[in-house]
């Protein structure tokens, strides 16, 4: 096994006995990135120096015997999380050369742990898409077939987990941009519970629905990341002024007691027959580990979820997008005759294609004579939708589900469609709408149309629990990942 | 339900944005059919159904008003296409 290949415990362990620095490990990172990224395409900046120096302080760290369990490994950063004095573009030209005056909340937790920072992952444009080739810059490449798309908004962050071109990283989840390209690229991706994590210095898309998490090569990383960023932070009065468990204690490898339900509305029209068959088989297997399983749930306004998030996402967006004005920081077009033309050049020549069509549709769903149709009802929906899990959650300890109806698709086949886009989030976006966690795991490989030499491509199974259930999402990820090899697959690149 | 090429430049402007004469021919196109699809959202009941601006519920979360030090101005300005004395520096907005 290559060093780039192990997981945050594997080298923690090592970095614990001496048989291996951070300085080494490191190296072995930066030197995958630079033999792999140019195909994969997953940094927008890679940040070698900074790695090196905090890997000799890490080094120092460890000897002193003062190490955390996130100590000294390599890790990449979704670039719209604030790293100071370092470019945090948001995939976007609007920021191509912002330097941010301070640090994000979950970037100071990570340097208190020991953090190594190799890059800033590239995204979809301010994390609207759900593929990467959003991004101002160049799209991601799935490292599992350099054809088709890593998936997105963290398109970037997936893609260099499941390379090894880092060992873990962070992303962020408006409507399974965390999620939905960890299934796609085969790793772990974690949507923790609205405000279990700030959101101090993420750059704000919908400040209902963001939220901050890992990805991960499995289940104890995951567990071992949440550790470190989970909590309230007063800088974000969103943030839950709730304790941190050890998230690692929910490590059981058994389902005694669990009780597992599978919404019958996520097995979607169009549903790839690949994946269908994975999930049954996880739930399948869920019971063999102990847990009793009902195949009976329903959500039954699933399928108003798409729309009411549409409505609801973009009008939040065009709120927040209103502060890129070309004069405090970012893109700035001077050539108008005027302030506010100048204002208006800034925000068409700063702003791609999808952005601008969610500030369009964000705008036009708030403007006057449509707020009542659109977005109020969008929000009475969400209430409805809210209270579907709640009573779901009253009979089951976790929900379990797809992730994406599909595999990863081909480089540009959704591009020209928006709504087909959008679609591809059918199963992650009722999560965001009620603020309640959820996992992706890997749990199987599509085969349908393999080219010769190859696996297929991989497929996740999303498992949801009730807001700040965290661990019972963990417990039965972690015993069905044990119980099972999906995780320990690597692409070839 | 069609939005005209009109409503179209109309929102653009409330979000003080130009569009090129393309883009507002694809958008009139595009978001036509986008807000074709929400009309599903018409089919579900919401009758007396409260709405949810937030999915946590949260209280107002209120602190004390005491100063405390900020970001030293300098590296405020740093990232400002234009600066001049301490100050952002806009066009005229008054001509």
């Amino acid at each position: 096994m290559e060093l780039y290949d192990l997981t945050i415990h594997e080298a923690a362990d090592r970095l614990a006995r001496r048989e291996l620095s951070s300085r080494e490990l490191t190296q072995a990172v930066l030197d995958r990135i630079r033999q792999v990224d140019e195909r994969v395409r997953a940094y927008v900046t890679v940040t070698e120096e900074l790695a090196l120096k905090q890997a000799e302080e890490a080094d120092k760290r460890i000897a002193s015997g003062n190490a955390a369990p996130l100590t000294g490994i390599p890790a990449a950063i979704k670039d719209l999380i604030c790293t100071k004095g370092i470019p945090t573009t948001c995939g976007s030209r609007m920021l191509e050369n912002f330097l941010p005056p301070y640090q994000a909340h979950v970037t100071e937790r990570l340097l208190d742990a020991g953090l190594v920072m190799v890059g800033k992952a590239n995204m979809d444009e301010f994390a609207m898409g759900s593929s990467t080739e959003n991004s101002a810059f160049y799209p991601t490449h799935n490292p599992w077939d350099l054809e088709r798309v890593p998936g997105g908004s963290s398109g970037g962050s997936a893609a260099t987990v499941a390379a090894s071109e880092c060992i873990y990283a962070l992303g962020s989840d408006t409507g399974g941009s965390i999620r939905q390209p960890a299934a796609l690229c085969g790793v772990v991706g974690f949507k923790p519970t609205y405000g279990r994590v700030s959101r101090f210095g993420l750059v704000a898309f919908a400040s209902s629905l963001d939220q901050i998490g890992p990805l991960t090569k499995d289940v104890t990383d995951c567990a071992l990341v949440m550790n470190v960023i989970a909590g309230h932070d007063k800088r974000d009065a969103t943030s839950a002024p709730l304790d941190v468990p050890d998230y690692t204690r929910s490590l059981i490898p058994d389902l005694k007691g669990i009780r597992v339900g599978v919404p019958q509305e996520y097995f979607v029209e169009g549903m790839d027959d690949d994946v269908r068959a994975s999930i049954e088989a996880a739930v399948n297997k869920m019971e063999e580990l102990g847990a009793e399983v009902d195949w009976e749930v329903s959500l039954p306004s699933t399928g108003y979820a798409l729309a009411c998030y549409y409505i609801i996402a973009p009008s939040e967006a065009m709120a927040n997008l209103a502060r890129y004005d070309g004069v405090k920081y970012g893109y700035s077009d001077m050539r108008g005759d005027s302030m506010w033309q100048n204002l208006e050049l800034t925000r068409q020549h700063g702003f791609g294609d999808e952005v601008k069509r969610r500030i369009m549709l964000g705008t036009y769903a708030l403007s006057a004579g449509y707020y009542d149709a659109y977005y109020l009802k969008a929000q009475k929906v969400r209430t409805l939708i809210r209270r579907e899990f709640d009573a779901a959650f009253q009979r089951c300890d976790v929900l379990v589900t797809a992730v994406s109806p599909t595999p990863a698709f081909k480089l540009g086949e959704k591009t020209a469609d928006p709504l087909q886009m959008y679609l591809s989030d059918v199963c992650t976006i009722p999560v965001n709408i009620a603020g309640i966690p959820a996992i992706s795991v890997p749990c199987g490989f599509a085969d349908a149309s393999p080219e010769p030499g190859r696996r297929g491509l991989p497929v996740g199974v999303q498992i949801m629990a009730k807001p700040f259930d965290e661990p019972a999402i963990l417990r039965v990820a972690y015993a069905y990942e044990q119980a099972t090899e999906w995780h320990k697959a690597r692409p070839k690149l | 339900m069609a939005i005209t090429r009109e409503e179209v430049q109309h929102v653009a402007i409330l979000f003080r944005m130009s569009l090129s004469e393309e883009d507002i021919t694809r958008f009139q196109q595009q978001l036509s059919q986008i807000l074709d699809y929400f009309q599903v959202l018409q089919q579900i009941d919401t009758e007396g159904v409260p709405p949810t601006s937030q999915p946590i519920s949260l209280e107002n979360v209120m602190r004390a008003d005491e100063p405390r030090p900020s970001y030293p101005t300098e590296d405020i300005l740093a990232n400002a296409p234009l600066s001049e004395r301490g100050f952002f520096r806009v066009r005229a907005v008054l001509e």
